[in-house]
């Protein structure tokens, strides 16, 4: 995954806990083109620690002229978040990736219903320029806790098709209701909390819906965990992964080569061999199936841990 | 008369998985001759679902309607021919939200032909549920002048249309219902392979 240093050109706080970043091409030239729902990953060299985070793209799929992301500050994340809110300003370069769409419209669809749960309302934000460009009908069922909270309305232009579900007003969001009576032909995309895409995905089987109507996007950051070592068949050496420190990140800290691309358990690009396992390997990705889990003979390094006395991968 | 089983062939050509009650969903069901028994089987997994299923049958001189009509779905239809209940099929489709599913049973062409109304209709082809029993005549498309000729059972056969002689290939268009018909004697014509029964 090639990442350019771009400048960050504006760094515009939308509520406490929400930032908008913008960049821009150094040398003033035009970024590649997106499509709505695509992320692109950030390097945030914390002190010495290289983070590596992947952010929904908000801006104008069509506007080559910067790429923003909103942020929200997770006090107890691992740093990245927070690196970026109390260390980033006007005129930084930071390396970013170019955009991946894991989450994209699907344009075979008559109509499109978004359900945005807190900062999972980004991607959206830049899938609805989209479908305004294209005309095509959407509802926009935003969730959050209150108006203040809710970032996501300093971003969106002011929509018909905005439904806003305050639950600090009482008015908590209803997946079942919002389901109802679509058209056939209607397409659901959930992103945010994932209590509320299982909520989603558990009345859309309850009514009928089949899983091919529905697409979801959960911001994943790798969990935390005890420390564990991994034997590397193909580079012949050890490494130890610590607890704040993803299996993926221990690699790239040892210059081991692994490939990745969403970082978040969801793509499958990482998907490694298990040579060897003595223990419990614990699987955090929403990629290998129940029975490749149970088997043990894969492992998901970007979200993935380890507990037992040997891991052998085919690295 | 037990499921039909299909020669494995090429990827498109359709597979009929058979009928599994799905909880919860609005069902529409459409069948033809023996089809019916597919629904029956259904509704002995799953009582109901049939009570609240819309049911159009389409006897083709099968005795089954007195049974279906007995299993008291919310709605029971019996017409003469798929042209027949075409105009109530396609009022159910314009009236069904997301959820709905549809389940058929029966020969390839209704199958094929119902689902090609149900596409059309926005309905997504994995809430389709099809059984295959009964008539495997095919209806083929020639790729030539495009004309449909209905209930094809032999390989080759002659256009209804143009009048040339087609091959029957297993290749089939989800959009029209139908299978694909090629000359069979471009380059040599007058000289045709031997008349074949087509077979599952």
């Amino acid at each position: 995954m090639t990442a350019r240093p771009l400048r960050v050109s504006a760094v515009e706080p939308l509520t406490p806990l929400v930032t908008r970043f913008r960049f821009e091409c150094p040398e003033g030239g035009r970024l590649p083109l997106f499509s709505g729902g695509a992320h692109v990953v950030v390097e945030l060299p914390d002190d010495g620690v290289l983070r590596r985070n992947a952010y929904s793209l908000i801006s104008d799929p069509l506007d080559g002229s910067g790429y923003e992301i909103a942020v929200r500050r997770e006090d107890a994340g691992r740093g990245g978040s927070r690196f970026l809110h109390a260390a980033v300003a006007v005129g930084d370069l930071l390396r970013v990736g170019a955009p991946v769409n894991l989450f994209a419209l699907d344009l075979t669809a008559r109509k499109h219903v978004l359900i945005a749960g807190g900062i999972g309302i980004t991607p959206f934000v830049a899938q609805v320029k989209q479908l305004q460009r294209l005309q095509l009908p959407f509802e926009l069922h935003y969730a959050a806790r209150s108006r203040a909270e809710a970032a996501g309305l300093r971003l969106l232009p002011d929509l018909p098709q905005l439904h806003l579900h305050l639950s600090g007003e009482g008015n908590r969001i209803d997946p079942a209701a919002i389901l109802s009576g679509q058209p056939l032909g209607t397409h659901v995309y959930t992103c945010g909390p994932q209590p509320l895409i299982d909520s989603v995905a558990e009345a859309a089987a309850r009514h009928g819906w089949p899983e091919t109507a529905l697409h979801a996007e959960a911001f994943l950051a790798p969990p935390a965990g005890a420390p564990f070592t991994v034997t590397l068949a193909r580079s012949g050496r050890s490494i130890e992964v610590s607890p704040h420190q993803s299996l993926l990140e221990a690699m790239e800290a040892a210059a081991v080569d692994a490939p990745w691309l969403c970082r978040g358990g969801a793509c499958g690009q990482c998907e490694t061999a298990v040579l060897s396992c003595h223990g419990r390997i614990e699987h955090h990705d929403h990629w290998l199936s129940p029975a490749e889990r149970a088997a043990q003979t894969k492992i998901m390094p970007c979200v993935s841990r380890f507990q037992g006395s040997a891991l052998i991968l085919d690295r | 008369m037990p499921r039909t089983e299909f020669t494995p062939s090429i990827t498109t050509r359709p597979v009929y998985p058979g009928l599994s009650p799905v909880p919860g969903a609005a069902a529409l069901m459409l069948a033809d001759a023996t089809g019916a028994e597919a629904l029956i089987e259904l509704a002995l997994q799953d009582a109901a679902l049939i009570a609240g299923a819309h049911v159009i049958y389409i006897p083709a001189g099968a005795p089954f309607g007195a049974a279906l009509a007995a299993l008291h779905p919310k709605q029971y239809h019996e017409g003469p021919s798929f042209a027949a209940i075409l105009p109530r099929f396609r009022k159910a489709l314009a009236d069904a939200h997301m959820g709905t599913r549809l389940y058929l049973a029966g020969s390839e062409t209704l199958i094929g032909c119902a689902t090609a109304e149900a596409l059309a209709a926005g309905l997504p082809a994995a809430a389709i549920h099809s059984d295959h029993r009964g008539s495997i005549a095919r209806r083929m498309q020639c790729v030539h002048c495009k004309g449909i000729t209905e209930g094809v059972t032999t390989d080759p056969f002659t256009c209804g249309h143009c009048g040339l002689t087609l091959y029957v290939r297993d290749h089939f268009s989800r959009r029209l219902g139908a299978f694909q018909g090629v000359c069979v004697d471009a380059e040599t014509p007058g000289i045709v392979p031997d008349l074949q029964e087509i077979k599952p």
